[in-house]
């Protein structure tokens, strides 16, 4: 009965060296305040951190935020630590940051839902996860 | 076959216990009959509250108590509760939790609680939430919730031992006081002892605690300061702690404690064991609300046929509580 009703459960993740997260924290308030509960990570985490973390809250969106420019090895390992868990997890991939369009299509590919660009609105940001979450739910 | 969430929980499986406690946030279908082939397995588990005003540090100690505790070889699971927003219902859940060393250990169970993201209520989210942790066999749970407000400071009941922490500063102790804390708590914490002016607060704290005149055989309720970013104290409070939990097995008090817990479960199973049917849509509750409307009987005796209790408020023949089956 309450599936609809329970507030989206996301988690902000910061991996690698990039040493910025006033914008993710913006997006964490902007999250908030359409009704989500967040997760925020803090700065330089490892994939191995997140993943972990974000099997732990059990969340329904996993936002990884990267400028650093290495975000395929990145989400290259992020896939392999996916496909290693002892069951699927739950959470929608969502990607954030600067990057080629060949290397966004290559993630939305591999199983990440949506990528967004440094200067996506928070607005915009979250009706996008909304949407995301409402279409893996559908499948 | 594939394991069911009750056995992935038992095998203290983290996707496991990640998914019952949604199921229990959200309490969905069937999570009770869970939770019930649960019970037998609790019991264990040190259940340890921390709460203290925003910001004295609640979450870094209780990072460096799961350090503490794991170098010791005990299994740690935390529980840490963050406000929800007034306006939007929505919350920014452990972030200075997970933004220590703690971040991504799989040897600890850390699981973030909004206060209103729970739709059977805070508190009953929390005891279920800790018989799962229980369950999965963590040696020590800690619960963290910030110590404004009542409901967050009614939580610590659920807890063995309460922490609360302090930090350096004149006035805070007093503020503690105003909050209700003072009467919560089992051991009492000055953080940020690396700080000015700890040595002052605890004397301070000692000399309240002398003046709320304690009754003979009470715990007495020690001071400890601790230093959570430098890692020192830590493992004296540990120390205190065990000490307070040996003190509530000697004096009966862990007996009552659960005691106490258990009359609010049997409350909160009993009022959804009898309330299940009785919503419109039901049949026979929409034809006694027909009848009293109609006041051709009144609330009271149609409430009464509803649950099967005869008008002299006697129970029915057959027992209202249903055996639970072991498969
Ligand atoms: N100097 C010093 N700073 C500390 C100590 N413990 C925590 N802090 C700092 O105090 C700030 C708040 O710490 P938290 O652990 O988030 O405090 P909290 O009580 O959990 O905060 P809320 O959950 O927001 O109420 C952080 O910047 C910590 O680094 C300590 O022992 N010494
Ligand atoms: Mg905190």
């Amino acid at each position: 009965m309450t599936e609809n009703t329970a507030p989206l459960r996301v988690m902000l993740a910061k991996i690698g060296l990039d040493g910025h997260d006033r914008g993710v924290k913006v997006v964490a308030r902007t999250l908030r305040d359409a009704g989500m509960e967040v997760i925020y990570t803090g700065l330089h985490r490892t994939p191995e951190q997140v993943i972990e973390a974000a099997v732990q809250e059990d969340v329904d969106v996993l936002g990884v935020s990267l400028l650093s420019g290495a975000h395929m090895p990145i989400f290259g390992r992020i896939f392999e630590l996916i496909d290693a868990l002892p069951s699927a997890p739950r959470f929608t991939l969502v990607a954030g940051g600067v990057m080629p369009e060949e290397d966004e299509e290559e993630l939305r590919r591999r199983g990440v839902a949506a990528v967004m660009g440094q200067d996506t609105p928070p607005e915009a940001i979250v009706e996008m996860l909304r949407r995301v979450v409402a279409e893996t739910a559908a499948r | 076959m594939t394991a069911t969430l009750v056995d992935r929980v038992l095998a203290n499986d983290q996707a496991g216990i990640a998914r019952m406690l949604t199921r229990i946030e959200r309490r969905d279908e069937g999570v009770d009959k869970e939770l019930a082939q649960l019970h037998e397995h609790t019991g264990r588990a040190h259940v340890v509250g921390i709460t203290g005003p925003p910001g004295s540090g609640k979450s870094t100690l209780v990072s460096a108590m799961a350090l503490e505790y794991r170098r010791q070889g005990r299994t740690v699971g935390i529980l840490a509760v963050d406000p929800s927003s007034a306006y939007s219902g929505g919350a920014i859940l452990g972030d200075h939790i997970r933004m220590n060393a703690l971040a991504g250990n799989p040897d600890v169970y850390i699981r973030s609680l909004a206060t209103r993201g729970a739709l059977g209520g805070l508190s009953r989210a929390v005891v279920d939430g800790l018989s799962v942790l229980d369950a999965a066999g963590k040696d020590v749970i800690l619960l963290e919730t910030v110590g404004v407000g009542q409901v967050e400071v009614d939580i610590m009941g659920v807890a063995h031992s309460t922490v609360v922490v302090s930090i350096p500063g004149a006035g805070d102790a007093i503020q503690a006081i105003k909050a209700g804390l003072l009467e919560v708590a089992d051991v009492h914490v000055v953080n940020k002892a690396d700080a000015p002016g700890a040595d002052r607060t605890v004397s301070e704290l000692r000399d309240m605690l002398r003046l709320s005149r304690r009754k003979a055989f009470q715990w007495n309720v020690p001071v400890q300061k601790t230093s959570a970013t430098k890692h020192e104290g830590i493992a004296e409070l540990i120390a205190e702690l065990d000490k307070h939990l040996g003190w509530m097995h000697e004096h009966g008090e862990l007996e009552q404690h659960a005691r106490r817990i258990s009359t609010t479960r049997v409350r909160w199973a009993a009022e959804e064991v009898a309330l299940r049917d009785l919503r419109p849509g039901k049949p026979d509750f929409d034809a006694a609300v027909e009848q009293v409307a109609h006041r051709r009987t009144d609330p009271l005796t149609a409430a009464r046929q509803l649950l099967g209790v005869d008008t002299a408020g006697n129970p029915p023949q057959t027992s209202p509580i249903p055996k639970e089956g072991t498969s």
